[in-house]
């Protein structure tokens, strides 16, 4: 079946380390993690990455105080996303654009702090809030996109883990070739940080990373004394669009998705699979008609716990086996693990490389971790290439979820 | 408690809840929805602070009394006075 191309041309994003592509590119190249320690509800502090855009860019004050966190992530990236794209927004038919946002969880933060707010009055919940289930329903970072933007195409989220950021592009691509729409909205974001839970559920898992003495050094992935995760907020969405349609009112092309997979483990709730990881980017590389040489950056999701570093490389080892200028990075030392927004900020931190062939370290390795070596892991430096025109981009989830998403440089 | 005061409570309590709305000049004998865009959430909102922070009860069939400024203080003085 011959399918219709998909290009990316805007993005719009907001990481701990950076509230435009530019700023955070600049901050990868030049090894600037933006790690805090916060003080969070039952546990004291933990580190964590939190992102510091202007809220009020584009919502008023209202807006923000019956919203979500995740709705106003959205909102900014969408809205930035757009501006980026050039797209003649005020003209165009807002019934044909949709909004297909990925998140790890949704509600975990409202219900929190509702809980804690009627334990101020003896748990009588004639107190709990009426705005709790509109803030709640799974939708809601994507439908409060549509709210602020006047979208009234079709809008969901996709629940995928830590692997949502690709499934959310994966949608968008699915219904523009399906001619469901002709604009797309998509991506990934996350507030995960205001969820006591989420902190406390890793910490009891044995998976909330610490440092003794630097918090920026806190996630470091592939370094032998790594501990565990740094749960971190972010957003970053794209527009995606039909080339033709691209072409037809002159955008700028960042990058094409060529390849796509999701699969399941179907093994556990928690460990990764690495022979189905393996898999999954085997299939990615079919659907694009690619051998792993052609790819010439892994980004990897290594998340920094000990166990999942590991199983992932076991997997690249596999499939990328023999490639000497496929290369192997990962964006987790800088911001930490921005769950739902991972995939597609991860991405978006290596989509620059098309343009300046640079390819941002790992940081914060201080001892390589024998089993996570690989050849060509770009470690604590960037690395300067002849060409880069292929990133694979990997991200996986709890329940086994795994993605990986093939971009390539644009070449008509 | 006094009329003026219990208005003043109220607009403390919109200027929380809509924090975007100029509230200095209000009208009291005319509609809080006709000079400012609240809607039927930030009614309940109203509601719900009446309820946290001073302890008023406002049952759903008298919703309509939290119309204006003037209204409200005809609705909830008592209530005040009564606590």
């Amino acid at each position: 079946m011959q399918h219709s191309r998909i290009v990316i041309t805007g993005v719009g994003l907001t990481s701990p380390n950076g509230n435009t592509l530019e700023e955070y590119r600049k901050n990868l190249l030049e090894g600037v993690a933006r790690i805090q320690m916060v003080d969070m509800r039952y546990m004291g502090e933990v580190p964590a990455g939190v992102c510091d855009y202007d809220p009020k860019k584009y919502q008023t004050r209202k807006e923000l105080r019956v919203g979500t966190r995740a709705g106003s992530v959205a909102i900014y990236c969408a809205r930035e996303a757009i501006d980026d794209s050039g797209l003649d927004f005020e003209n165009y038919d807002k019934s044909r654009i949709g909004v297909y946002v990925g998140t790890t969880e949704h509600g975990n933060v409202e219900t929190e702090h509702e809980v804690y707010n009627i334990s101020k009055f003896d748990y009588d919940t004639k107190f709990w809030t009426h705005h709790h289930n509109p803030r709640t329903v799974a939708n809601n970072p994507a439908g409060e996109i549509t709210i602020n933007m006047g979208i009234t195409g079709p809008h969901y989220t996709i629940g995928a883990a830590c692997a949502a950021g690709n499934a959310g592009l994966i949608q968008a691509l699915q219904m523009l070739r399906l001619g469901e729409v002709d604009f797309a909205l998509a991506g990934g974001v996350s507030e995960s940080t205001q969820s006591f839970g989420i902190f406390a559920g890793f910490k009891s898992q044995g998976a909330l990373g610490t440092h003794p003495t630097d918090v920026n050094k806190t996630s470091r992935p592939f370094d032998k004394s790594r501990n565990g995760i740094v749960v971190s907020e972010g957003g970053c969405i794209y527009t995606l669009e039909r080339l033709e349609d691209a072409q037809a009112r002159g955008a700028k092309i960042l990058g094409e998705i060529v390849g796509y997979r999701i699969n399941s483990d179907a093994s556990d709730y928690v460990l990764p699979n690495p022979e189905r990881q393996a898999e999954c980017m085997r299939q990615a590389l079919a659907v694009a008609g690619m051998e792993p040489g052609e790819v010439d950056i892994v980004n990897t999701h290594a998340t920094s716990t000990p166990m999942g570093d590991i199983q992932e490389m076991k997997a690249i080892a596999e499939v990328f086996n023999d490639c000497p200028s496929t290369y192997i990075n990962n964006t987790k030392g800088y911001i930490g693990h921005c769950m739902g927004a991972a995939g597609a900020l991860e991405l978006a931190g290596n989509l620059p490389s098309f343009q300046d062939n640079i390819i941002h370290p790992t940081i914060n390795v201080e001892e390589l971790d024998p089993e996570c070596d690989l050849p060509n892991l770009v470690i604590n430096e960037p690395r300067k290439v002849d060409a880069v025109k292929v990133i694979l981009n990997n991200s996986f989830g709890m329940l086994g979820i795994n993605s990986a998403l093939i971009i390539k440089k644009f070449e008509d | 408690m006094t009329e003026d005061q219990v208005k003043q409570i109220v607009i403390d309590i919109i200027d929380e809840i809509a924090p975007d709305e100029d509230t200095t000049g209000l009208k009291p004998e005319v509609n809080l929805r006709d000079q400012m865009d609240l809607d039927s959430m930030d009614f309940l909102d109203i509601v719900m602070e009446l309820r946290k922070q001073h302890g008023i009860e406002v049952p759903e069939e008298d919703y309509p009394k939290l119309a204006s400024l003037d209204s409200c203080a005809e609705y909830l003085t008592p209530k005040f006075n009564a606590k």
